[in-house]
């Protein structure tokens, strides 16, 4: 048992922990700190795997500005939203799990087994750490990105304009009176509205 | 010139469409307009029988192609025109009668509200009429067939406001759809045995079918000519028709589109032949039969059109008389005369009517003659014409029909024949004396005028015609029957002292119909014998007046029968069964949309949950199949 | 010797598969919001585990824009419901059922 092993392992555990954590998580203040959680566990995955790079931007972005982001948004709708438990939809929950078991089987089958047929496995892995040494990870990724991906690069960045112009256009307010309820109504309240419609 | 055969057809189609869409624009000129397209083709007409004339004899038939048509594999209809002397002769009444009837009607239908659109459809009629005799093959000619067919019934229709007009249209085109569809079986039948459908191709295989199928063949063709020409058992429809305008009377269901079927039996001729004699023994005896029962009728009628309607069925008879004993020049020779003084009758009949305000019963007419001096001479002339007196074209005709008869040994059909020229005499002096002769009789004592000068100008011609129209066969020349050998091949006339036998008895025959008639209805003293007469055969004459009951059996037979089958289809076949299995479905269709209505919960988790079971399902299906 | 990349993808599979239940099961659409990015986690994930078996950084390039996909779609979908809290009063997506007839 090396090193590596145990911190897969540790890894391995704080990411299935924190996720399974969220699910029954009831406030969503809660589901986003356990989500963070998920991520660093991630980013450590990353780091094991030499995605040294990967690594970073996903504790800074992911873990750092997108969370925020998420927990402004329920700051700004009310921290106090509690799901009720009894979901208003019959058999929503136990087939939602029952299918979901049956997704995560099928995907631990194709991971065991369809992996060890595909080539290359194990003998590669040295070439990735080769190139981390060379040219250096994050020289390694640039090259790529700058060249063969230059396209696709440039096309994320009209993307994130547009995402953009499109929030302001949405979240602006045109000249009307703002709703006093900015906290949401107790969830149990717009449930039993929701079964109504 | 024969190459310009497409343009007779095309210039009445386009003169009918001119005024179908411009006819209001147009107004006034619309009959002139009309009267031009038709009459153009008839100098065409001119100039192609004087080509025709020009040639060979063996070589006078021509074929124009219009365009191609249909190919289908080995089928082919091409729009081909087929001008040899039969075609060309009708060619000639058609255009050359219908010409002087579109002038005829400029004066006949002056002040009409629908000027333009009658001038339309008379136009349509003859494009369609010249397509059914230039048509080289079947179907094209079935498609002039069906146009006639139309044509009558938009025109017998067209006072529509009248209920009576608007009924006898309907019948006109019930009546002949069941003969068209007899023709159109017997197209099929053709079609399949002969391979083809062209004239030349169907006549020249014609001998070489089975005699069954021959005979088949040719009484499904047959039983279409009894619906358009008229012939027991279809013939109810044409006393009707005289509820459209007497013009349309006059030229089509006088001259030309009765006239259909004799031609079309005289252009298939072959085939009648190669059913070596029933299916001619049929037509024969339809013919002489309806020639017989139709002159019965006509002897009861007070209606001056209906009384010449029953005339016009009576001749068809003589013609498929004349067709059925293998006189096929003689059947188109009577045609030809009868096409002139019955045209000629009608349009006097017309004009009577014209200033009589439309009256047309002749009880209620007399002594017409000295009013109107040009419609009562050229009357004359019709009547003297059908009623086969020397030397009026009717008697040649009808004298060489009676001579075919004999010459053949139908001694019986020649009998009857004969007694219809009595008969035939009898009716229609019946009617000349009743309208035209004796006091002076009009109804409210109207005064009388006679026909204006465009409606002169299309008697005048045709009563010259009527008395002169026997000279195109005289016999010893037989000029019209040389001249139409090649296309319907020889008729056998009797030779020696025979001929003039038959033909004094003809002419006795008439002269014994026209005294007759005149002693009971011209002469103060046949007042006694015709009440008599009336009284000793009350059944039989009142059976006449009404037509022997016959619409009332086709009522009874046919009509019931077929209202209680289309009451059946219309309330239970399709209001339970058809209506039932549509509203079933749709009731269907309801239920279940409601069951899966519930599918549709709008709870988009609810749909993300479907998507899911989809992806478990996909990757199931790939993972069992062994890709992952 | 190194983890093998199959304990890795199993890993993926689980965090996604949790995703997916939970993306299903909960009403708070910032929390469903959640575990799709816990879903787009697990497939990042993956594409880091496969850039190591292949040996070369393609995998952490797609990683990058699964990333701005991600970003965009955080911020569109959090201004969508932000603006129908603020009309409807509500984040619960139960209550958005304006699909159903």
């Amino acid at each position: 048992m090396n090193l590596e092993y145990f911190v897969f392992g540790v890894m391995f555990v704080m990411a299935l922990g924190a996720s399974l954590a969220m699910l029954f998580a009831r406030n969503a203040v809660h589901a986003a700190l356990f989500l963070v959680v998920t991520q660093v566990a991630l980013a450590l995955g990353f780091l094991l795997q030499g995605a040294f790079f990967v690594a970073a931007v996903q504790i800074i972005l992911y873990a750092g500005a997108i969370m925020v982001l998420f927990l402004f948004v329920i700051m700004l709708l009310g921290v106090d939203t509690r799901e009720a438990l009894i979901d208003p939809l019959p058999g929503q929950r136990p087939l939602a799990i029952g299918l979901g078991g049956l997704l995560a089987a099928e995907i631990l089958w194709v991971a065991v087994r369809g992996v060890e047929l595909a080539a290359g496995g194990e003998d590669q892995a040295t070439a990735l750490t080769e190139l981390n040494q060379n040219p250096g990870n994050v020289k390694a990724l640039a090259a790529e990105l700058f060249s063969r991906y230059l396209l696709p690069f440039e096309a994320t960045s009209v993307l994130l304009v547009v995402a953009i112009v499109g929030v302001m256009v949405l979240a602006r307010r045109i000249g009307r009176v703002p709703n006093t309820g900015t906290g949401a109504e107790s969830a149990s309240g717009s449930d039993k509205e929701g079964a109504a419609a | 010139m024969i190459d310009l055969a497409p343009y007779v057809i095309a210039l009445p189609l386009a003169g009918a469409l001119l005024l179908m869409i411009f006819g209001k624009r147009i107004g006034k000129a619309a009959g002139i307009v009309a009267s031009a397209a038709i009459g153009v083709p008839f100098l065409l007409a001119l100039a192609m029988l004087v080509d025709l004339l020009g040639l060979h004899a063996e070589e006078r038939s021509v074929i124009v192609t219009a365009f191609e048509w249909i190919e289908v594999g080995d089928f082919e209809a091409a729009a081909r025109l087929l001008v040899d002397p039969l075609s060309i002769v009708m060619v000639l009444v058609v255009t050359g009668v219908g010409t002087l009837i579109h002038i005829y009607s400029i004066g006949y239908m002056h002040g009409e509200a629908r000027y333009a659109r009658f001038f339309s459809y008379m136009n349509l009629f003859a494009a369609s009429m010249l397509l059914l005799v230039l048509a080289d093959n079947l179907l094209l000619l079935y498609v002039g067939w069906e146009g006639v067919g139309l044509c009558s019934y938009l025109l017998i229709g067209f006072w529509f406001e009248r209920p009576a007009a608007a009924n006898a249209a309907k019948k006109a085109f019930i009546v002949n759809r069941v003969g068209d569809f007899s023709f159109l079986i017997g197209i099929f039948v053709l079609s399949a045995s002969a391979g083809s459908l062209t004239v030349g191709q169907v006549n020249a295989e014609a001998g070489g079918m089975a005699a069954g199928v021959a005979t088949a063949a040719a009484l499904l063709l047959f039983g279409g000519a009894t619906g358009k020409s008229a012939q027991i058992p279809l013939y109810v429809w044409l006393p009707d028709a005289m509820e459209g305008p007497t013009p349309v009377s006059a030229l089509i269901h006088a001259a030309t589109m009765v006239t259909a079927g004799v031609y079309m039996i005289a252009r298939f001729s072959p085939v009648f032949e190669a059913s070596g004699g029933p299916a001619l023994l049929v037509v024969a005896w339809i013919g002489a039969l309806t020639a017989l029962w139709a002159g019965l009728l006509a002897t009861a009628e007070y209606d001056i059109k209906r009384v010449l309607a029953y005339s016009t069925v009576s001749q068809l008879g003589y013609m498929f008389l004349a067709l059925g004993v293998g006189a096929y020049s003689v059947a188109i020779f009577h045609l030809v005369t009868h096409a002139f003084f019955k045209a000629l009758m009608f349009l006097g009949a017309g004009s009577v009517m014209h200033s009589l305000k439309g009256e047309t019963d002749m009880r209620r007419m007399g002594g017409l003659r000295k009013a109107m001096p040009v419609t009562g001479w050229t009357f004359m002339m019709g009547w003297l014409a059908i009623s086969g007196i020397i030397p009026f074209s009717g008697f040649f005709s009808k004298d060489a029909i009676l001579a075919s008869a004999w010459h053949e040994g139908q001694f019986l059909l020649w009998l009857i024949g004969a007694v219809t020229a009595v008969l035939t005499a009898f009716y229609m002096s019946r009617l000349y004396f009743r309208v035209f002769e004796g006091k002076l009789v009009t109804p409210g004592n109207l005064h009388v005028h006679d026909a204006p000068p465009s409606m002169a100008a299309a008697l005048l011609p045709l009563g010259a015609l009527a008395v002169i129209g026997g000279a195109i066969n005289l016999p010893g020349a037989l000029t019209l029957e040389v001249f139409l050998e090649p296309a319907v091949g020889h008729s056998e006339v009797p030779g020696g002292i025979v001929p003039w036998i038959l033909g004094a008895i003809a002419l006795v025959a008439g002269v014994a119909g026209i005294a007759a008639a005149r002693f009971l209805y011209a002469l103060p003293s046949g007042q006694k014998p015709l009440e008599t007469l009336h009284e000793r055969f009350s059944p039989l004459v009142n059976a006449t007046q009404h037509k022997f009951y016959v619409d009332e059996l086709y009522g009874r037979a046919i009509v019931l029968p077929g209202k209680a089958l289309a009451s059946f289809c219309a309330n239970f076949l399709d209001a339970r069964i058809v209506d039932g299995a549509v509203n079933g479905v749709a009731w269907l269709v309801g239920q279940s949309s409601w069951a899966l209505r519930r599918v549709q919960t709008g709870y988009i988790r609810n749909y993300a949950l479907t998507f899911l079971f989809g992806v478990v399902v996909a990757f199931s299906l790939l993972a069992f199949r062994g890709v992952l | 010797m190194s983890v093998p990349p199959g304990y890795y993808l199993a890993l993926a599979g689980l965090m996604f598969s949790v995703g997916v239940v939970g993306a299903l099961t909960r009403r708070n659409a910032i929390v469903i919001f959640m575990f799709i990015e816990l879903m787009l986690n697990a497939i990042n994930l993956i594409f880091v585990t496969f850039s190591r078996m292949w040996g070369h950084v393609d995998g952490q390039i797609l990683v990058f824009f699964v990333l701005v996909v991600a970003a965009a779609e955080v911020v569109v979908g959090l201004a969508i419901i932000l603006v129908i809290s603020r009309r409807r009063g509500t984040a619960n997506v139960d209550d958005v059922s304006l699909l159903k007839w």
